[in-house]
């Protein structure tokens, strides 16, 4: 689909905030209330804007710290319908947070949250090896988040410039 | 007994040099608490990542020596081909480029190396601020020209035309400006190039805020038809790649002009900071990126805040570019210093008098937006509360 310049520079903007006031994000990109609504109606029922969603930093919530792993994994690829159809299998699974198609060493990557680590070896034994065209699975926890999505976690909005200047 | 009065050891041109204005509002503004500051005439975006760590592998591997005079001829080069490829004007980086410390050098390095006592310079007001009082170190007399709100800020030939003698030596421009926003176009450079041609004037072109223009490409003075020969090309790193703490900018300039301005530097400063050359040379070749994306981040955020500044009452024309919004507040019956130390006071809003900048301000405020959405909304909200009051 070919979108206007507007539309783009409208993507880009809720990419990064998209709570921001539809008033201001019409005055950002010089167009009526109106005509911004439009644009993003039509963003959503063609699911180029798929979803807003919520960072959190659940690590400062207690009882809901939870454990991420990523799952290289390895598999036999069907003849007709290629990765797609392990794929599929494997991204229905609610706790199944993504699934990445990759080049390179392993074929699928798989990231999986979960409540505790013996949650997640749980998941990876019970589902995921068991199925028919997984080879091999390599488990990595992540210890800590530093940045995610191209937002770095605990940096606050430091402003070191003087309060004015020529 | 003898009266003995103490003797000043101030030099009598330093001595009648009058403070910057911005001076009192800086010191009330930083005794506040809470304060949304629109005050601040530099970038919100830290330097990128990539010139940062151009900087640290540069002092880990030791360059930490003087460079040549002129700047390190791996980073003169580089600008050479920067002018080039952006601005389309061609210079020797042998003999006609200078590396200096930031843009503010330049201007001092460009007065000083042109101006006889008495000499006078043209100063576009309003203006940054630093204009008249160089100009006045450098021996020279500033004329102030003012220019019109009503047309937005335009410089036109007939305001200069005005004012010159037979002792006008340079005319000093800044396009996109500090504090008005506006950005000369093609046609208004080339009217004011036949009054400069017809006057055999020297141009200082401040072209600090180059990469910043939001409604076409940016023309530089140099590039005008017959200008480059007498013009001083000035431009630096602060403002387009945020980097206003490096402290580097340079000149450009025929290598006669830009020869008697190295003299100066090399006794004066030596050269400019090594790991900030080191620096831009990252900046040069790989910023581009970087540069694109503040820019359009800037470009939206005037786009927000002039549409609400004239929303909410206060008339205001759209800047060409630079990341200044200038409106009016003449309706409000107030002088500009009145204004903004009514608003600082009631609102917590920091915004620098228009006054400042030259008489031609008054009446105006300079708001910069170079600041995060969420401060600019609050801005405006706060702006609101206070006219709705008034
Ligand atoms: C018009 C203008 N020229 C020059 C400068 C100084 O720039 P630098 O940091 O390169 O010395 C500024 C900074 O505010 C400016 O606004």
């Amino acid at each position: 689909m070919k979108l206007t310049e507007k539309e783009v520079e409208i993507i880009e903007i809720l990419e990064k905030d998209a709570r921001i006031p539809i008033e201001t994000l019409a005055k950002m990109v010089s167009l009526s209330v109106d005509e911004t609504e439009a644009i993003l109606k039509k963003l959503e029922e063609t699911k180029v804007i798929v979803q807003y969603t919520t960072l959190v930093d659940w690590r400062k919530v207690d009882g809901h710290e939870g454990v991420t792993a990523m799952i290289d994994v390895k598999v036999t690829p069907k003849r007709g319908v290629g990765f797609d159809e392990v794929a599929e299998r494997i991204y229905h699974f609610p706790e199944v947070k993504s699934v990445y198609l990759m080049s390179g060493a392993y074929d699928l990557s798989v990231v999986i949250e979960g409540r505790s680590m013996s949650e997640v070896a749980k998941f990876v034994s019970e589902k995921l090896s068991t199925l028919d065209s997984v080879i091999s699975t390599t488990t990595h926890f992540i210890l800590k988040k530093y940045k995610h999505d191209g937002t770095v976690f605990d940096q606050g909005d430091q402003d070191h410039r003087i309060v004015m200047a020529p | 007994m003898m009266q003995q009065t103490k003797k000043s050891y101030l030099s009598e041109t330093v001595a009648r040099l009058k403070p910057s204005g911005i001076r009192r509002f800086f010191d009330l503004a930083s005794s506040m608490e809470g304060v949304v500051s629109l005050g601040v005439g530099e970038p919100d975006f830290v330097t990128s990542w990539s010139i940062r760590e151009a900087c640290i592998l540069s002092l880990e591997q030791g360059y930490t020596s003087y460079t040549a005079n002129a700047g390190l001829l791996e980073l003169r080069q580089e600008i050479a081909a920067y002018l080039a490829r952006k601005f389309h004007v061609k210079y020797d980086p042998e003999t006609e480029i200078l590396v200096t410390v930031g843009a503010s050098q330049a201007i001092d390095l460009a007065l000083r190396a042109t101006v006889n006592p008495g000499d006078e310079v043209i100063v576009v007001e309003p203006s940054f601020v630093a204009y008249s009082p160089l100009v006045t170190l450098a021996g020279g007399v500033p004329i102030s020209v003012g220019t019109n709100g009503d047309d937005h800020f335009k410089l036109r030939p007939e305001q200069i035309e005005r004012v010159i003698t037979e002792r006008t030596k340079a005319l000093i421009v800044c396009s996109p400006n500090n504090p008005t926003g506006t950005v000369l176009h093609k046609e208004e450079l080339e009217a004011i190039a036949q009054i400069v041609k017809k006057h055999d004037l020297l141009v200082i072109s401040d072209e600090i805020y180059a990469e910043l223009t939001y409604d076409g490409p940016y023309i530089s003075f140099a590039a005008v038809d017959g200008m480059r020969e007498r013009t001083i090309l000035i431009s630096g790193f602060s403002k387009g790649f945020a980097m206003t703490g490096w402290r580097l900018g340079f000149a450009a300039a025929p290598a006669e002009i830009l020869q008697a301005m190295l003299k100066i530097h090399q006794y004066a400063i030596m050269c400019a900071p090594t790991m900030a050359q080191y620096a831009a040379i990252e900046a040069l070749r790989n910023g581009e990126q970087d540069v694109e994306y503040m820019k359009k981040s800037y470009h939206r955020r005037r786009n927000y805040f002039v549409q609400s500044l004239n929303e909410i009452g206060l008339s205001c024309h759209m800047p060409g570019g630079a990341f200044y919004a200038f409106p009016s507040i003449r309706a409000t019956g107030m002088t500009s210093e009145q204004f903004a130390e009514k608003l600082l006071l009631e609102e917590k809003v920091a915004v620098v008098p228009g006054s400042v900048f030259g008489a031609s301000g008054e009446g105006y405020i300079r708001c910069s937006y170079a600041s995060s959405m969420e401060q600019l909304q609050e801005a405006i909200k706060r702006m609101k509360r206070f006219l709705d009051r008034l």
